[in-house]
């Protein structure tokens, strides 16, 4: 049965549909590997091999990888609740109240998305901690790091923008004070709250400017800057290690040779 | 031979090459284009329209407050005091950064929910992260007798208007 299933698979990858979609193909010599990488839109970002001890949890302690994870659950769930959220003010705190005791698994999806919103802004700090304390921020990585704040200041107006949509009280006054700190630039602080809220006040076109910052300009903006940041761990020649720790597998170690810039 | 090429080459050097021509057009007619796109972009920003509450309230009737009362008109965010000396209104938006605040009747203050600043009844700063006191605003009496104030004009303290 088993040997079966393989020669149909094994046939399916020689159909000309198969291979005009996945050119390269798999295979367990060194180059198809190295091509399964780098011929793929999503994994050509990275480096095509990595030495082991990258990998290890004690190297980053997945901390950016898991702060990925948090933004692409944010992405699912946030474009779920926009199937039942209106951004308009007699509509949207009797939506997110519908999401909540009227949609079915409404509460869980949004729930879901506000823990994952927490959690990505804590791990997002914890990963900029780790990086800082490690040094892994020094050259040739310096400029990953500032592209590494950039997208703390997006993850941090997402967060904001975020607030305001139940337009409930706690949202409201949250985002006056926020808007009112804002005015306390200087000089050109008065217009960027007006140009901010679309007014004077907290109101409709608030509600609508933040809507879209939150659901189009900033998650946009994150994706471009997280391909930036990770094509740029290739570049600056993977991920950071000490060279004083110790290799635990030092045979693997050197098995898998550092890899060429592509 | 050499000679030649050094009394030319200076000449050549002070002319504008095709290239360098081209080059300062294009970055030029650019600088422009992307000005011109801030300034579509500033104004396309800026609502002209506003559907905001007009700034002019009216409290009603000024018989309606009673010697010694401060009032908190919540929807439109002012208090309307009578002491002996007169009427005034005050804005309730906390100088500190915008929350709404509220008259402590007990207490005989008005107390801002945020962060903690007190203001007297006249709107002194009494306490807390506020930076100024709460603004007097105009406040006249209609020819039907309502007290009328506008928001949007600060005046100074301590005009009471007397009926």
């Amino acid at each position: 049965m088993a040997g079966k299933i393989d020669d149909y698979l094994a046939k399916l990858e020689r159909t000309r549909v198969w291979r005009s979609v996945f050119r390269g193909g798999t295979g367990s010599s060194t180059l198809r590997r190295a091509l399964a990488i780098q011929q793929n839109v999503f994994l050509h970002l990275f480096s095509t091999k990595v030495r082991r001890r990258m990998l290890r949890f004690n190297a980053t302690w997945y901390l950016g990888t898991l702060t990925l994870g948090t933004f692409l659950i944010l992405v699912t769930t946030g474009i779920l609740l926009m199937l039942y959220y209106r951004p308009a003010v007699p509509q949207a705190y009797a939506d997110v109240k519908d999401l909540q005791f009227v949609v079915s698994s409404g509460l869980f999806l949004r729930n879901l998305h506000r823990w994952a919103a927490h959690t990505m802004v804590l791990l997002a700090f914890a990963h900029l901690f780790r990086v800082f304390y490690r040094g892994a921020y020094r050259p040739p990585r310096e400029f990953n790091w500032v592209i590494g704040i950039v997208l703390l200041m997006i993850t941090l107006l997402l967060s904001y923008t975020g607030y305001l949509l139940p337009w409930d009280q706690l949202a409201y006054w949250a985002i006056t004070v926020g808007s009112n700190i804002s005015a306390t630039v200087p000089v050109i602080g008065e217009k960027v709250r007006f140009l901010m809220l679309g007014g004077h006040q907290v109101n409709a076109n608030a509600l609508l400017r933040f809507y879209v910052l939150h659901c189009v300009i900033l998650p946009l903006a994150a994706v471009l800057f997280i391909a930036v940041h990770f094509w740029h761990i290739r570049k600056d020649g993977g991920l950071y290690v000490r060279q004083s720790e110790p290799v635990r597998e030092p045979a693997k170690e050197d098995e898998s040779v550092e890899l060429e810039k592509v | 031979m050499a000679e030649e090429k050094k009394t030319t080459r200076p000449e050549t050097e002070q002319e504008i090459s095709r290239r360098s021509f081209f080059t300062k057009m294009g970055l030029g007619s650019l600088g422009i284009a992307s000005a011109g796109t801030l300034a579509f972009a500033y104004r396309f920003l800026s609502p002209n329209v506003l559907y905001e509450a007009s700034p002019i309230v009216n409290a009603g009737q000024a018989e309606s407050y009673e010697v010694n009362s401060v009032t908190l008109h919540v929807k439109s965010a002012i208090y309307l005091v009578r002491l002996p000396e007169g009427f005034f209104s005050m804005s309730a938006i906390c100088t500190h950064l915008g929350c709404m605040t509220a008259w402590k009747q007990d207490l005989g203050i008005i107390a801002c929910p945020c962060h903690g600043s007190h203001f007297s009844r006249e709107g002194k700063k009494l306490a807390g992260p506020a930076p100024k006191p709460l603004p007097w605003l105009k406040t006249w009496l209609s020819d039907d007798g309502d007290l009328m104030v506008d928001r949007s004009i600060v005046i100074h303290p301590l005009q009471f208007l007397r009926i």
